[in-house]
């Protein structure tokens, strides 16, 4: 019997494509986005908004949290660590969550370093704005990847740009002689073998969901339509009018983002989305995504 | 022959893949309509709360019962079993409920318990399958006409089938070994043959 492989570890988020994934604070936050067809849940001490409203350093959850929502519900639990900061990590993988994510919405333990990823059995999930970043990820041991958009800005431009960005990076990729790959790496800035991977299967080896400014049904369809496996959705349900009817219209989006019909249906009557923000107003330092490399 | 693949959320590309592979056109159903002509149907891995909640959200529950019960050939991977199962513990919105198995969600805990190991699995020739676990079920009981198919060393039970519907624990489509969908298929394609003449309209 084997555990912590990259089989299961890749595996689980393989379970979680089509589904949506929810930012919750609190349990009964949890319960909400269960109720409402969340396939997972990811736990961090305050959404996106808040995050970015308030300032200061934001940190992984107070344990007391996580254990109240691994408790609350039974679908996957997922919980935030800083970029860097492996022994935020290591508690989350002790209290039992099933993914971590090392992201950029909480404010980075090490500047020049991701965590060794390999290292642990839980799994994790990184976020990135092109090809060669989540292939660094992975090399680094990921087992999923999101792009980052701009989290907390209910602005879907930044993650449309980062999807974009990883899926032209693939097409290249899949068109290239093997002469020119290992030039390609260079310029990625990616691990070779990785790139001649992407050569031969024309596709990433992870999941890959989109994240950072899905505020509305529609957005979320967008970003499947733009070849995405999953969504996460940060701010988006919790700083809305309707949460619960929000959260369920954006997993019925997911399910059927190709049906305009559907999208329609659901768009409707939902009551205001999260005040959004226009990423040219923010100053670079405000930008979340341009945390980690 | 039209085989579909439950597409409401979860790994249902990879099912998808594999039976292209084994030479099966395959369909993903996300509606009523999509159940018109099939010979078989996965229910394929993801989460179990989501999948029941858009079986009954979609209107689909009743038209799967009724297709199961005219006999369409079904398969469930890991929360397909649970849909597929009588009694599931813990999961609290009705699933297709068809067959006499009990599961319990979970049953081997979080993420950190998940495993892979080998099994035998009854009607599979050419040695053991390697059994991927994730956050899997397992069926604390099987009452007849449900029979095990395989069990774990410890003796719990990963795999059963009831007539043409069969419930495993595990996840078959995440390896590179295609002899349990080929066993799905011989399900899928004997129960064609052996449909009554009134039922032929459904193959």
């Amino acid at each position: 019997m084997e555990q912590g492989t990259v089989l299961l570890k890749r595996g689980l988020a393989q379970m979680l494509k089509g589904g949506v994934i929810m930012d919750v604070v609190t349990a009964e936050h949890a319960k909400i986005a269960e109720e409402a067809g969340a396939c997972a849940v990811m736990a961090l001490e305050r959404v996106p908004s808040d995050i970015r409203a308030d300032g200061g350093v934001a940190r992984m959850s107070d344990p007391t949290k996580i254990l109240e929502i691994l408790e609350a519900v039974t679908i996957p639990v997922m919980a935030k660590c800083r970029i860097g900061h492996f022994v935020e990590a290591q508690i989350l993988e002790s209290l039992g969550v099933d993914y971590v994510d090392e992201s950029e919405v909480l404010t980075p333990a090490d500047e020049s370093h991701h965590i060794w990823k390999h290292d642990f059995k839980v799994p994790f999930v990184c976020g990135c704005r092109d090809l060669g970043e989540a292939l660094r990820r992975i090399g680094e041991g990921a087992a999923m990847i999101r792009t980052k958009g701009e989290a907390g800005t209910g602005n879907i431009v930044e993650a449309v740009r980062h999807m974009r960005a990883v899926k032209s990076g693939i097409s290249r990729i899949t068109v290239m002689g093997s002469e020119e790959l290992m030039a390609e790496a260079k310029s990625l800035g990616a691990p070779f073998e990785l790139v001649l991977e992407i050569n031969r299967t024309g596709k990433l080896p992870v999941v890959n969901f989109a994240a950072g400014g899905v505020a509305t049904p529609a957005d979320a369809a967008l970003m499947m339509q733009l070849g995405c496996d999953g969504v996460f959705v940060g701010s988006g349900i919790f700083k809305a009018e309707d949460p619960a009817a929000r959260a369920s219209a954006i997993v019925q989006a997911v399910t059927h983002f190709k049906d305009p019909d559907v999208i329609a249906r659901v768009s409707t009557g939902l009551g205001e989305a999260m005040p959004g923000i226009d990423i040219r107003t923010l100053a670079e330092t405000e930008q979340l995504a341009r945390r980690g490399w | 022959m039209v085989i579909g693949v439950l597409a409401l959320q979860g790994d249902f590309e990879e099912h998808a893949i594999v039976l292209s592979r084994l030479g099966a056109e395959v369909r993903e159903v996300r509606a009523a309509a999509d159940l018109e002509g099939l010979t078989g149907l996965i229910i394929p891995g993801g989460e179990s709360t989501t999948i029941t909640r858009l079986l009954t959200a979609y209107g689909l529950l009743e038209p799967l019962r009724e297709r199961i019960d005219d006999g369409l050939a079904v398969m469930g991977t890991c929360a397909g079993a649970i849909v597929l199962a009588q009694h599931a513990a813990g999961l609290d919105r009705p699933g297709i409920e068809r067959m006499a198995i009990r599961v319990k969600r979970n049953a081997f805990g979080r993420q950190r318990d998940s495993f892979e190991t080998d099994i035998d699995i009854a009607g599979i020739e050419g040695g053991p399958v390697h059994a991927v676990f994730i956050r899997a079920p397992v069926i604390e009981g099987v009452d007849p006409p449900a029979r095990i198919l395989a069990s774990l060393p410890d003796g719990r039970v990963v795999a059963a089938r009831q007539g043409n519907m069969i419930a495993l624990a595990f996840h078959p489509e995440l390896t590179a070994d295609t002899r349990v969908h080929a066993y799905f298929l011989q399900v899928a394609s004997a129960s064609v043959a052996a449909a009554p003449a009134g039922l032929a309209h459904h193959v």
